[in-house]
């Protein structure tokens, strides 16, 4: 690797030393499927002198045997990773690419331009600090070059290059140049992208790359490289008010207790006041300590602090400087970028990680989502993957928080789906909602204990779930007898009484689904709190509701009866002659047939309606009832 | 202005992923390989956790064929730094005598992968760190920093969790677990960077000194202990050599050199014309066989 710098072969400690000092650039390159991404990013490679020799060897056998460039070098085979890849010719993943110059390191972050990935394209801008947005000079602004800019405004890079490429397919022709720029500065004004540094370059041919090309001297800009070698790095935010989400409460012994995370805003210095968030106690800086104890540090470096009180201040919260602390609430308005093959549907509770804190959360509304291509706001009831909405969020405790436009660390946040575990959407906080009202619970005397002890029984929410026609309801029916026959006090919540009335507005969408599980668990919270027993035998096909209801009711009161019959049997049965209907198409969404249905994975209560008749399964019921005490009151 | 240079700018992300980890997973160890990138990693932990030690162990997959230079400096780093390690071999490896002359490429399956997968289950980690860098190798390129496996160990490209901004989520089910890669945007040249601006111990291998070698399909391997079996007319010879990659020493290609200290190692590094991983055997066959590794559980 013969790196440009001759320091290296006469005076290497002089070179370390020089070294030691560069700064470091992240970007990522964005464009459409052919606009030459990896080729671009390819030829920095090779002309920061960062591919080796053998590589090289490697490269040049690569591009005979499958490259797109007849006997030339395809530098995109450089950076197209994975075998599935390689073989698709396209690049489906965010890769990541080192290089470095005598004056800077650099890292790029390559990202798929197909429009089935944008979740790829903002998870890679999402560490940027500048992006190159390719157009093919051919072919001008497309649909997509619109979709990746709006993606870099909304994620909020501030330096842009506009990399008009493969200039040497339309004879370096100046006012095809011009009139692209022209029209990508315009739009570039609508969506307030600013910083905007075009170039024109072909990376295939190597012009105004590194040095200025004689094949476009009407072109008097910098080229390409010795651009991102200078451009202000303008990510980390030292001039801002301080923050620093706390991750770890470092505590190796009695006499020294810290508080350790990255520094995401501001300075700190000894003796500085501080505030931690949410709670509001304030103290000051003792030490901050790295390796050892430094005076102060700054924006982007890990530390650890001390401070001169013991306040209670955890993972999670975050130190800020004490004048200007971050904002606390638990309702937002945010953009979510939503990244996974399940909708994201109002209600469904998440959790929510923000800085290092993780909270349970749910979208109360989704206001409208935008159309990406042409920035219209659109009505939605749920997002899909790779759709963009304005929504507001509650949470389920106060949690500290700067608009993402003051912060990215303390205004993004991820959504987690709580049964798959996936990173299922990002999140970028505008401002807090102001609580449309307070609601207190009005503290009572009688409370459920007194209301479910006069009954002699403890309150609960036995949730009969299974597909259609697996026996819900009649084995539901058949426990409240029973229950019934020894003075229990219950009530049975199923589909028709339900659907007939209070959730008659709600058809059988996915998010229908959602919100009338919803206010079934809502209402047997409240039957549950006025002491009942409360029976429901609803299909609920998804294990996210179910949780839901679990997480409203208190520990032990909600009982999950799965009623486990195999889809050929309970189509076999078809007591309602609904499957026939679902399977001529006749009724859409028919969990079983052409909607899923998410099995229980650890049931409270299993009945095998195969192996178990009806009249047996609700005795099993019963008697699982009677073991766990809920048939006696506290003081029976 | 920001005043960071690119390796405090790394420094902080390494040190940021690593308390994470020590926060979110229940039982976390750090693979300790005693290289180079190891003993970045592991002075990336002790600032970390500085006053205090990480809060995790170092383990190490022993194939019992490990440099002896490379034993005595792990012993010697654990005891100085007071840290706890666990060094575990495969039983049945051991047992029947899995090596790397009569075994090939089930030798590295069994003695590294099958033990690293082995020992990960034994001890109940759910999270294990990992010195892999971005930039020693395309699949590497394009795995995430937190890293998931299936209970059964298996790494999934397609389906790798978004990481946006200092994000990471290490949420995960039973049994599943996850590699974490603390310094996947370091290079090589950060690597040994910091090494000199640090003053990081490394095994004395990987400088220049008078030691005995044989040459064998191009490659110049030591004769570490009685053990190597040389071919009919090979003959040991004293060759001032160093390692530019540091493993099972039948395994490790040395280069012909005199650099003796860290400049010179740089020096010579940065003029060089082959890539790290070539002094690697496992790399060759072919170029999507360290993705199927990965796939299999390999780190």
């Amino acid at each position: 690797m013969a790196h440009v710098s001759d320091l290296i072969e006469t005076d290497i400690e002089q070179y370390l030393q020089s070294h030691q000092y560069k700064s470091l650039l992240r970007f990522i390159t964005c464009g459409s499927v052919d606009d030459g991404k990896s080729t671009l990013i390819g030829r920095l490679l090779y002309e920061s002198k960062m591919i080796f020799e053998d590589q090289l060897a490697a490269l040049e056998a690569d591009s005979k045997k499958m490259g797109t460039q007849g006997q030339e070098i395809d530098f995109a085979l450089l950076v197209d990773g994975l075998a599935a890849e390689r073989e698709q010719g396209i690049t489906i993943d965010v890769a990541y690419r080192f290089f470095s110059t005598d004056r800077r390191k650099f890292i790029v972050a390559d990202t798929p331009g197909h429009e089935q990935y944008t979740r790829n394209m903002i998870t890679g801008a999402s560490t940027a600090d500048l992006a190159v947005i390719l157009i093919d000079a051919r072919k001008g602004v497309l649909v997509q070059s619109r979709r990746h800019s709006y993606l870099v405004s909304l994620i909020g890079i501030k330096q842009v290059v506009l990399a008009v490429n493969k200039m040497d397919l339309v004879g370096y022709s100046q006012e095809k140049y011009d009139a692209i720029v022209a029209e990508y500065l315009e739009f570039a004004k609508q969506i307030g992208l600013e910083n905007i540094t075009p170039i024109p370059m072909s990376a295939f041919k190597g012009d105004n790359i590194t040095d200025n090309s004689a094949n476009m001297p009407w072109y008097t800009g910098q080229p390409l490289m010795p651009h991102l070698e200078s451009v202000p790095i303008a990510t980390e935010n030292p001039d801002a008010p301080f923050r620093m989400p706390v991750q770890w409460v470092n505590r190796p012994n009695l006499d020294f207790r810290g508080f350790s995370g990255v520094i995401t805003a501001g300075t700190v210095k000894v003796g500085d006041r501080l505030k931690a968030l949410p709670s509001g106690k304030e103290s000051s800086v003792a030490s901050i300590v790295l390796d050892g104890p430094i005076p102060q540090a700054t924006s982007g470096q890990s530390v650890t602090i001390t401070l001169t009180d013991e306040i209670d201040v955890s993972r999670g919260d975050i130190l800020s400087a004490a004048g200007s602390p971050p904002g606390v609430s638990d309702q937002f308005e945010a953009t979510i970028v939503w990244m996974n093959d399940t909708a994201l549907l109002p209600h469904r509770p998440y959790l929510l990680k923000i800085g290092a804190r993780t909270v349970s959360a749910n979208v109360s509304a989704i206001k409208h989502k935008v159309n990406v291509n042409t920035l219209e706001h659109l009505a939605a009831k749920s997002l899909e993957l790779n759709e963009i909405g304005i929504c507001n969020i509650s949470l389920e405790q106060m949690i500290a928080f700067d608009p993402y436009a003051e912060n990215k660390d303390t205004g993004g946040f991820i959504l987690i789906d709580r049964m798959t575990n996936e990173t299922v959407g990002a999140g970028l906080i505008h401002f807090a909602l102001r609580r449309a009202q307070n609601i207190h619970w009005q503290a009572v005397d009688v409370d459920r204990n007194a209301r479910a002890t006069q009954k002699s029984q403890k309150p609960a929410v036995l949730w009969f779930t299974g597909l259609s026609g697996a026996g819900k309801s009649t084995i539901a029916n058949l426990v409240e007898k029973k229950l019934y026959a020894i003075n229990r006090h219950t009530y049975l919540l199923d589909g028709d009484n339900v659907r007939h009335g209070l959730n008659r507005d709600l058809g059988f969408t996915d998010v229908d689904r959602v919100e009338n599980i919803r206010r079934v668990g809502e209402v047997s919270k409240l039957m549950a709190d006025a002491g009942l027993l409360v029976l429901t035998a609803f299909i609920s096909p998804f294990r996210a509701e179910r949780q839901m209801v679990r997480d409203l009711m208190g520990p032990g009161e909600f009982l999950e009866v799965y009623v486990e019959t195999p889809l050929n049997v309970a189509e076999s049965r078809d007591v309602k002659g609904l499957y026939k209907k679902a399977r001529k198409g006749e009724i859409k969404n028919f969990t079983g047939i052409d909607s899923p249905y998410e099995a229980p994975e650890k049931p409270d209560i299993r009945v095998d309606t195969t192996t178990m008749s009806a009249e047996q399964a609700a005795d099993h019921i019963v008697k699982v009832l009677e073991e766990r005490g809920m048939l006696t009151g506290d003081h029976a | 202005m920001s005043g960071l240079t690119h390796l405090q700018r790394l420094e902080a992300e390494s040190i940021h992923i690593m308390r994470e980890v020590a926060a979110e997973a229940e039982n976390p160890v750090m693979m300790y390989s005693i290289g180079k990138d190891s003993s970045v990693m592991l002075r990336l932990a002790m600032k970390a956790f500085a006053p205090g030690k990480p809060p995790f162990p170092m383990m190490h997959v022993n194939t019992t064929w490990k440099f002896h230079d490379m034993i005595a400096f792990r012993d010697q780093q654990m005891a100085e730094l007071g840290l706890k390690l666990i060094s575990y071999t495969n039983p049945e490896g051991l047992a029947n005598n899995i090596n790397p002359f009569d075994h090939g490429s089930a030798y590295t399956d069994i003695m590294k992968t099958q033990a690293l997968k082995q020992a990960l289950d034994k001890y109940g980690f759910d999270a294990a760190f990992g010195g892999a860098r971005r930039d020693e190798e395309k699949s590497r390129a394009k795995e995430r920093i937190f890293s998931f496996r299936s209970a059964n160990h298996v790494w999934d490209p397609k389906s790798q969790r978004p990481e946006l901004w200092r994000l990471y989520n290490a949420r995960k089910n039973k049994g599943e677990s996850i590699r974490v890669f603390p310094i996947s945007n370091w290079t090589e040249l950060d690597i040994w960077q910091y090494i000199y601006l640090e003053n990081i111990p490394i095994v004395p291998l990987y400088f220049s000194a008078p030691r005995p070698v044989v040459e064998r399909d191009g490659n110049l391997i030591m004769v570490d202990d009685e053990r190597m079996r040389l071919h009919p007319g090979e003959k040991p010879e004293i060759r001032n050599v160093r390692f530019r990659t540091l493993g099972c020493y039948p395994l490790s290609g040395a280069v012909e050199s005199d650099a003796a200290t860290l400049p010179d190692i740089i020096q010579e590094m940065l003029l060089t014309t082959t890539s790290e991983r070539q002094g690697r055997a496992i790399d060759h066959d072919s170029a999507a066989s360290m993705e199927k590794k990965k796939r299999e559980g390999y780190f």
